[in-house]
């Protein structure tokens, strides 16, 4: 019996905690085990009688233009906006994390020269920045995408866990750990990171909602994932000249947004409910 | 003598809002022996905590030990020391328990990693024989089912329990002065006892000198071998425990046993100290508890030096000169 674990089941006791988890659960082995039992996302039917065919018990959510199975393409499209989504978050956190814990633990100078870059990294719309850089570049592979979006998603963090180490500098715990002779690096990663951890968890599992519609919205424009790479976003842009004479090909992969960021950020608000009682 | 700790002189500044630095500990000098108990008595505001933090070179920043102050660990100058040497001597010679058990664990590490960390921090030691260490520890200090209570978290343990953990990981690397900043002020009375009792056990069985900082005169009695007051930034009167008791000399001193309840002897009103402790922006000039004492007179205009009194016992009080303090 954890603290930790403690935190992870009141989280599963709140029913919004619940149901976000449990869908996200869900989602996961889904977009795990889906794939084996359905066709291949990539298969085009019949281009003449399939496409863009109504559901059917052959294909549950219907096809698409090129007579593609709807319900694999969002299945796969999960496997790649939750991966993506995971790695970028996994990214801007430790960046985060990082200059959050440089700044905070020195503090003077560095604080404020820091602190004032980020200020300014923070008065840029995040999404034109992504646009400026990606339009300039044709056809950007997954990984560089992943950075891109990394890299430009952890300014927040880095005041969150700021503002977390400048308080936990003055527990005094923190300072019975440097008076017995604890290392700076002790002192940096076991009493001050640990300890910020939990509105990390929070921030990053809200991330993970936002950078499911953020990638989503990229490739809606074209400038995110490439097809013929299944992701919702993109499903959305090949739905849209078909939008009233076949609605399902972009209805499903929206309501897969919309359930899944609904989810994470039901799981988020829980675990700040839960970690973080400050903010509740 | 035995001398484990000379401090002399500590000048303790922090920029005040006028530009110029003040001085919340200003001039304190004593010694350390081995095997001792020394209480560094005063009200808050005093400079008590201030100058055990000092001797770890733990001052907060922007404050500063001033050039001219001596603290010495034996033959190590501490005030010399940077870095890695520094970490060196923080739990590896100087152990320190804080006033508050509540707050001075880490929330997210069991009892038994944070001793072992004590223990690793300072001795070549495998993971498993700092567990082993650790085991001991929360024997030696007391607790039962040590080998059990490794494995608890801080917010499973009384206040109590917690701050026999915190001497414990005080006492991880054998240091070979413990300084215990108010250790019992934030326990229950009955606690107190018990706390007391285990650092007075541990000096005896390892031969450690304590630092005792403390405000209350009453956990001084029987514990401390010798006492020193203070007062503004000053250690205004040293004596062992028994001498000061019976015949305390500073003014202030005796202000301090006036105000205290006693259960024995005849019922006298208990007599407050006019006036409050002086903020450390603005000590007064000349004897610094004059514009508070009864007894001020008109040397009391300049600043005493601790003149003697009797055996060991010394005052920062004109009345030295005369030896009239009584009454």
């Amino acid at each position: 019996m954890t603290v930790r674990s403690d935190g992870l089941k009141a989280v599963w006791r709140r029913p919004g905690g619940r149901a976000g988890a449990a869908f996200l659960g869900f989602l996961v082995l889904l977009a795990w085990l889906g794939p084996l039992a359905l066709p291949d996302p990539f298969r085009q039917f019949d281009l003449v009688e399939l496409a863009d065919a109504p559901p059917s018990a052959d294909h549950p959510f219907g096809t698409d233009q090129l007579s593609r199975d709807v319900l694999s393409r969002v299945v796969s499209g999960a496997r790649i906006s939750l991966a993506v989504a995971a790695l970028t978050v996994a990214l801007s956190v430790t960046l985060g994390a990082a200059v959050g814990l440089v700044a905070g633990y020195w503090g003077g100078a560095v604080d404020a020269v820091i602190m004032r870059l980020v200020d300014g990294a923070l008065a840029v719309p995040r999404l034109f920045l992504l646009l400026l850089v990606l339009a300039l570049s044709d056809r950007v592979p997954l990984a560089v995408l992943i950075i891109l979006m990394g890299a430009t998603g952890w300014f927040a963090t880095s005041r969150l866990v700021r503002a977390e180490v400048l308080r936990l500098r003055t527990e005094a715990f923190v300072q019975a750990a440097e008076a017995l002779g604890a290392s700076r690096r002790r002192v940096i990663f076991r009493h001050l990171l640990v300890n910020a951890a939990g509105p990390l968890l929070v921030a990053a599992t809200l991330g993970v909602g936002d950078v499911i519609l953020l990638e989503a919205g990229l490739s809606f424009l074209g400038l995110g994932v490439q097809p013929p790479t299944p992701s919702w976003g993109g499903m959305i842009m090949d739905g849209r000249p078909v939008l009233e004479s076949a609605p399902w090909v972009g209805i499903f992969p929206g309501v897969a947004i919309t359930l899944t960021v609904l989810a994470t950020n039901l799981v988020g608000d829980a675990l700040r409910d839960v970690l973080d009682p400050r903010s509740a | 003598m035995n001398r484990v700790l000379e401090v002399r002189d500590l000048r303790i500044s922090f920029p005040g809002a006028d530009g110029h630095r003040f001085h919340p500990v200003d001039g304190v000098t004593f010694d350390l022996i081995r095997g001792e108990t020394l209480a560094l008595v005063g009200e808050s505001g005093s400079g008590k905590s201030l100058t055990s933090l000092a001797l770890l070179r733990l001052i907060p920043p922007p404050g500063r030990i001033d050039a001219g102050s001596v603290i010495r660990l034996g033959e190590t100058d501490v005030l010399a020391l940077e870095g890695e040497a520094l970490r060196r001597i923080r739990g590896r010679r100087i152990g320190m328990i804080f006033q508050d058990p509540m707050t001075s664990l880490n929330p997210v590490f069991t009892v038994g990693d944070q001793i072992a960390e004590g223990v690793r921090a300072h001795l070549p030691v495998s993971r498993s024989e700092a567990r082993d260490r650790a085991r001991a520890l929360l024997q030696e200090v007391g607790i039962p089912d040590p080998a059990g209570r490794l494995k608890a978290y801080p917010h499973q343990l009384s206040g109590g329990m917690r701050q026999r953990v915190m001497i414990a990981i005080a006492l991880a690397a054998e240091p070979e002065i413990l300084v215990a900043d108010e250790p019992t002020t934030a326990l229950d009375v009955t606690v107190q006892a018990q706390i007391l009792e285990v650092l007075d056990q541990l000096r005896r069985s390892r031969g450690m000198a304590v630092l005792l900082i403390t405000h209350d005169l009453g956990i001084v009695a029987g514990r401390a071998d010798r006492v020193a007051v203070m007062y503004a930034g000053q250690i205004v009167e040293e004596a062992p425990t028994a001498e000061l008791f019976a015949r305390p000399s500073h003014p202030y001193t005796q202000g301090l046993f006036a105000s205290v309840p006693r259960i024995t002897g005849p019922r006298t009103r208990l007599i407050p100290i006019g006036g409050t402790v002086p903020p450390p922006t603005a000590w007064p000039s000349g004897c610094r508890f004059r514009p508070r004492c009864p007894k001020a007179f008109a040397k009391s205009e300049l600043a005493p030096e601790l003149m003697p009194v009797g055996p060991d016992h010394r005052m920062r009080c004109w009345l030295a000169e005369t030896g009239g303090t009584d009454g």
